[in-house]
């Protein structure tokens, strides 16, 4: 794997003492995740610098804070994927596994905008410590559709009825939909109205929204039949 | 008119990147060797540094750089800066830290050592206005904005004295005007009222942050921003980070919402840039939910006097309105200059005067928020009319049919008259659509603890510009590019406007593309999309580009298979002579066709008086086929759009709380573009409406200036529960007789007109009781039952 070198001279830290006795098997297994993983979905936000320098220290001089590899069942397939104690399943899922279609918006569990299913059940990613989804199933926005790229029925609909305005709640919104449909197939539009509540939408798209979540009950339950 | 793309709905490209997450808002670049950067917040209203080290922070491992006031050239003074040395409200960043990632970013933010000297603040204008001891938010001046130069200005005790009973006082302001003889006006009047109001500020709370990100490329600086507009922002972003605009290349594709806040460039927007140029590094600068509350821009909050005039008949005919306008800690936007015009408009007074001060205070800097000052005034003015209506025995929609304006109404002090106004068809349509008369029958009754309410409001705002440009071409292949430079924050004008091209060129919508997003597509120079402009305003750059590749079309007929270009005309895809049909050109040879007659068919002659962005995009164009170019010189007038929101409710005596039964609101945009897409404008702006009419407010405390309203649950914007589980909207669908397909702008006054019907829903179910104030929370409804003095006085802000 190729060493990315992008500071100039003048920003390089005490590059030669360190570097030749760094690579060490830590090292060889984050390479090994770094290449099976996309290009850019190197450890941005926490300690670890993988991609950004040689230097493997800094995860440890981090507080508490050390990567450990560990497998996440994501949209069905499994991704070993190096993450901190403190990490939130958000953050790795935008930022190690390069799925940024779940959203942060508020990231302290307001808003919904971050939804994911956990074992079907609706979490805010935001709030969800990564480590705890170790033995569970996530699903995002990137795992509804079919093998062939078919539209989920919520996805159909959502399009159908010109739910989304500006887009950016949307893929919880759907998440939050999907969720519903799960657990309560035919639901009343009360029930979605209470359902989806957890979402919010600043664009105040909430009436589209709802006639989208009907749409996609009433359609499955037409194509079930 | 019959159109055949116009009125019909239509899928937005961008919908299914919206619903499978494949839309790339800010935050979601990557570059290659991405390194993170956080900006310091103030804890200070305001303070001043003596002196920053960084010296330690600079010495942790994986800490890139810093950026300081030092190191960039802010915009001049009183316009937001981007880094300060002397921040003036608690979050405005003053320096910036880059790290390979975003938790040693933070760490060494709190390593860095800054001595302070903490200076004195204000977040109230009349503190700053007083005559002893006042309080200023800034050293350089206390008043100023676009088009007032910075000043002081001080009232009098005399001012303060006269002011009896919690109103307003009314001192020297920084602009005022007036039109007719407002005391002979008040003399004939038979009811006159002298209310004081507030109005609250209050965020955006656009879902997405402002995060950005930046790096450079072959000397080009590349900038993946948070805007609602596209084109509009690259002069003025490139002017932050200290380029030409074409060394700019800027991607803002999705914006996660702005409603104001991200209408134009705004000064953050830089500072990824700037480090990254600094480091050498792509810079991911992220913004919390937390800063988005501090740097995220909120509407201008209004203290306020308004005397009113009405004759015995409902007719209002004087209004004195004074608007003091709590500005924030820098230059921002004048709501105070453009509230005086929504009265002018929605009640043609005979006689007007106002006066209007903006007042810098250490809160964020404002920016305009969806229908700025004219939607205050709707919430101030439409419960007025209503007591009035009330006074004087008169039906509440007859008083606005009296007083409203009709089709070429004047507008603001030069009574400049604006080019169709179709609000009372709104209303009329509105009311009967509502059974306005039934429901108001039921005004009062009471259930249990429950209350009827029912209202109506309206508001008004301008509606689009000219003089912008479009541009289009067509490619050998048979394909309609329509070039344009509309952002894209969620209201799809970007492709309803680019219909208007197809429309023109009776082109099959099938074989048409949208290009948008990104400057690197060859965009032309478009005005923001804010102000409730685009469909107006690129309706026409659109109609005048196509027009453009119309008459090349027919030229290059005429040439080829002779006779005059007006022998000719478009449909099926093919140019066409009227008179033989069959002596005709497919649009793909046409395209072909000049490519090979090169000049200005082809973009290589292009018209003098576009913009340079236009120049160089349709120059990159050439040669690619049939260009279409130009700008909009249309003849203009003044648009306006309007609308007119009707509400019942039911409002529990015991709590304060309502519960909206239904809600209808009609829109005057002219000729419906996209019914769909206007649908979904009157209902989001409802909800919008709901919250600033009794959710939203920003608040600060007064001792410390930190503010206490900095997160969803408490600042609070509408969630499902907060709406009815259905709204319904209506609209005119008249044409403006100066807009070439008749279209206009909406977006902004669905906001003022629910907003305004709620409030005055909320007073019918109290029996007529006027707040005099946004928001309208339920336990000002409890006190104002019980006879209870409010927690408030009446002229404080920023109140929980």
């Amino acid at each position: 794997m190729n060493e990315i070198r992008v500071a100039p001279p003048a920003l390089r830290r005490r590059a030669d003492d360190e570097e030749a006795s760094r690579y060490s098997r830590r090292e060889f297994i984050k390479r090994v995740i770094a290449s099976g993983a996309v290009a850019s979905s190197a450890t941005y936000v926490f300690g670890g610098l993988q991609g950004c320098s040689s230097r493997g220290t800094v995860a440890a001089a981090v507080a508490g804070g050390v990567e450990r590899l560990i497998r996440i069942n994501v949209n069905g397939q499994e991704r070993p994927v190096d993450v901190l104690p403190q990490e939130t399943l958000a953050m790795t899922l935008r930022y190690r596994l390069g799925l940024t279609g779940t959203k942060l918006s508020c990231d302290r569990d307001e808003c919904g905008a971050c939804s994911v299913m956990i074992d079907d059940v609706l979490h805010n990613s935001c709030s969800v410590l990564t480590h705890s989804v170790r033995n569970r199933k996530v699903v995002t926005i990137e795992g509804l559709q079919g093998p062939n790229g078919e539209l989920h029925p919520v996805q159909q609909a959502f399009i159908e009825g010109l739910s989304p305005q500006c887009g950016f709640c949307t893929p919880g919104q759907v998440m939050a939909a999907v969720a519903l449909l799960k657990h309560n197939p035919n639901p009343t539009r009360e029930e979605a109205r209470q359902a989806m509540a957890g979402n919010l939408c600043r664009c105040g798209a909430y009436d589209n929204y709802l006639n989208g979540v009907m749409r996609a009950a009433a359609s499955t339950k037409a194509t079930a039949t | 008119m019959s159109y055949k793309l116009l009125g019909k709905n239509f899928t937005p490209p961008d919908v299914l990147a919206k619903v499978t997450g494949q839309a790339k808002y800010a935050e979601d670049f990557r570059a290659e060797g991405m390194v993170f950067c956080r900006f310091f917040p103030s804890p200070y209203p305001h303070a001043r540094v003596k002196n920053l080290d960084a010296s330690e922070a600079l010495k942790m491992e994986g800490v890139l750089g810093i950026l300081t006031e030092a190191d960039i050239k802010n915009p001049p003074a009183p316009g937001a800066p981007i880094l300060s040395n002397e921040p003036r409200y608690v979050g405005e960043p003053v320096f910036a830290l880059a790290a390979v990632d975003e938790t040693t970013v933070q760490n060494a933010l709190e390593k860095v050592r800054i001595e302070w000297e903490v200076l004195p603040f204000t977040v109230d204008p009349l503190k700053s206005l007083a005559p002893q001891n006042p309080a200023d938010a800034r050293t350089d001046g206390n008043v100023g904005a676009a088009g007032v130069k910075l000043q002081t200005i001080r009232w009098t005790k005399e001012d303060f004295d006269n002011a009896k009973d919690g109103q307003l006082p009314q001192g020297q302001p920084a602009e005022e005007w007036t039109f007719g003889d407002v005391d002979a006006a008040f003399a004939k009047a038979k009811v006159v009222y002298d209310e004081t109001f507030v109005t609250a500020s209050n965020s955006h709370h656009s879902m997405e942050p402002r995060s950005c990100m930046s790096y450079w490329e072959n000397g080009k600086c590349f900038v993946f921003g948070s805007t609602q507009s596209q084109s509009f922002i690259v002069p003025a972003l490139a002017g932050f980070i200290g380029i030409p605009p074409d060394q700019l290349v800027y991607v803002a594709e999705f914006c996660g919402g702005g409603f104001g806040s991200k209408g134009g460039a705004y000064p953050s927007m830089a500072i990824p840039a700037l480090m990254s140029k600094k480091i050498g590094r792509p810079v991911m600068m992220r913004v919390s939910r937390f800063d988005e509350y501090s740097i995220g821009h909120a509407r201008n909050g209004f203290q306020g006097r308004v005397k009113l005039g009405f004759a015995g008949n409902g007719k209002l005919v004087a209004a004195d309105l004074y608007v003091v306008q709590e500005s924030g800690a820098h230059t921002g936007f004048y709501d105070f200059r453009n509230a005086p015009d929504a009265l002018s408009i929605m009640y043609q007074p005979e006689a007007m005067r106002w006066r209007g001060v903006p007042v810098f205070c250490n809160t964020p800097t404002r920016s305009a928020q969806r229908g700025p000052g004219y939607n205050q005034l709707a919430y101030v003015m439409e419960p007025l009319m209503d007591r009035a209506a009330r006074e004087l025995n008169i039906d509440r929609l007859a008083i606005r049919m009296l007083n409203g304006p009709d089709m070429n109404a004047p507008v603001g002090k030069d009574r400049r008259p604006v080019s169709s106004c179709y609000v009372k068809d709104a209303l009329t349509k509105g009311a009967e659509r509502f059974k306005w008369a039934e429901r108001v029958a039921r005004s009062g009754q009471r259930k249990g603890s429950k209350v009827t309410g029912v209202g109506v409001g309206q508001a008004f705002h301008p509606a689009g510009f000219s003089g912008f440009d479009g541009l289009c071409r067509i490619t050998p292949d048979g394909i309609l590019h329509i070039h344009t430079g509309v952002g894209n924050l969620g209201t799809f004008s970007h492709t309803g406007t680019a219909r208007l091209a197809a429309e023109v060129l009776k082109y099959d919508w099938e074989k048409c593309v949208v290009v948008r997003g990104d400057t690197r597509k060859h965009l032309p120079w478009n005005i923001g999309q804010f102000g409730s402009n685009t469909s107006y305003t690129m309706a026409r750059t659109n109609y005048v580009a196509a027009m453009d590749a119309l008459q090349k079309m027919k030229e290059i007929a005429a040439r080829d298979l002779g006779g005059k270009p007006d022998d000719y005309d478009v449909d099926g895809n093919r140019v066409f002579a009227k008179g033989a049909p069959g002596r005709a050109m497919t649009y793909a040879k046409v395209a072909q066709r000049a490519i090979e007659l090169g000049g200005k068919y082809t973009g290589k002659d292009l018209p003098a008086d576009i913009n340079p962005m236009t120049k160089a995009s349709a120059t990159a164009l050439a040669g690619s086929g049939l260009i279409g170019v130009a700008k909009d010189g249309l003849p203009h007038g003044q648009p306006a759009a309007f609308a007119a929101c009707f509400m019942e409710i039911e409002l529990d005596v015991e709590t304060g709380q309502h519960r909206i039964v239904d809600v209808l609101n009609v829109g005057d945009c002219g000729t419906v573009i996209h019914p769909m897409g206007l649908d979904t404008q009157l209902k989001g702006a409802t909800v919008q409406g709901v919250g600033a009419a009794t959710l939203e407010g920003m608040i600060y405390d007064p001792q410390t200036g930190i503010p206490g309203a900095a997160g969803f649950y408490q600042a609070k914007p509408p969630s499902y529960l907060d709406l009815p589980p259905q709204l319904q909207t209506d609209w005119v669908d008249k044409p403006d007789p100066m807009s070439p397909m008749g279209t206009k702008g909406i977006g902004e006054p669905p906001l003022g007109s629910a907003a305004a019907a709620l409030l005055c829903a909320l007073s019918d179910a109290m029996g007529g009781h006027v707040f005099n104030r946004t928001p309208v929370r339920p336990d000002m409804i409890i006190n104002a039952l019980a006879g209870r003095p409010q927690a408030h006085k009446p002229t404080q802000i920023h109140t929980a």
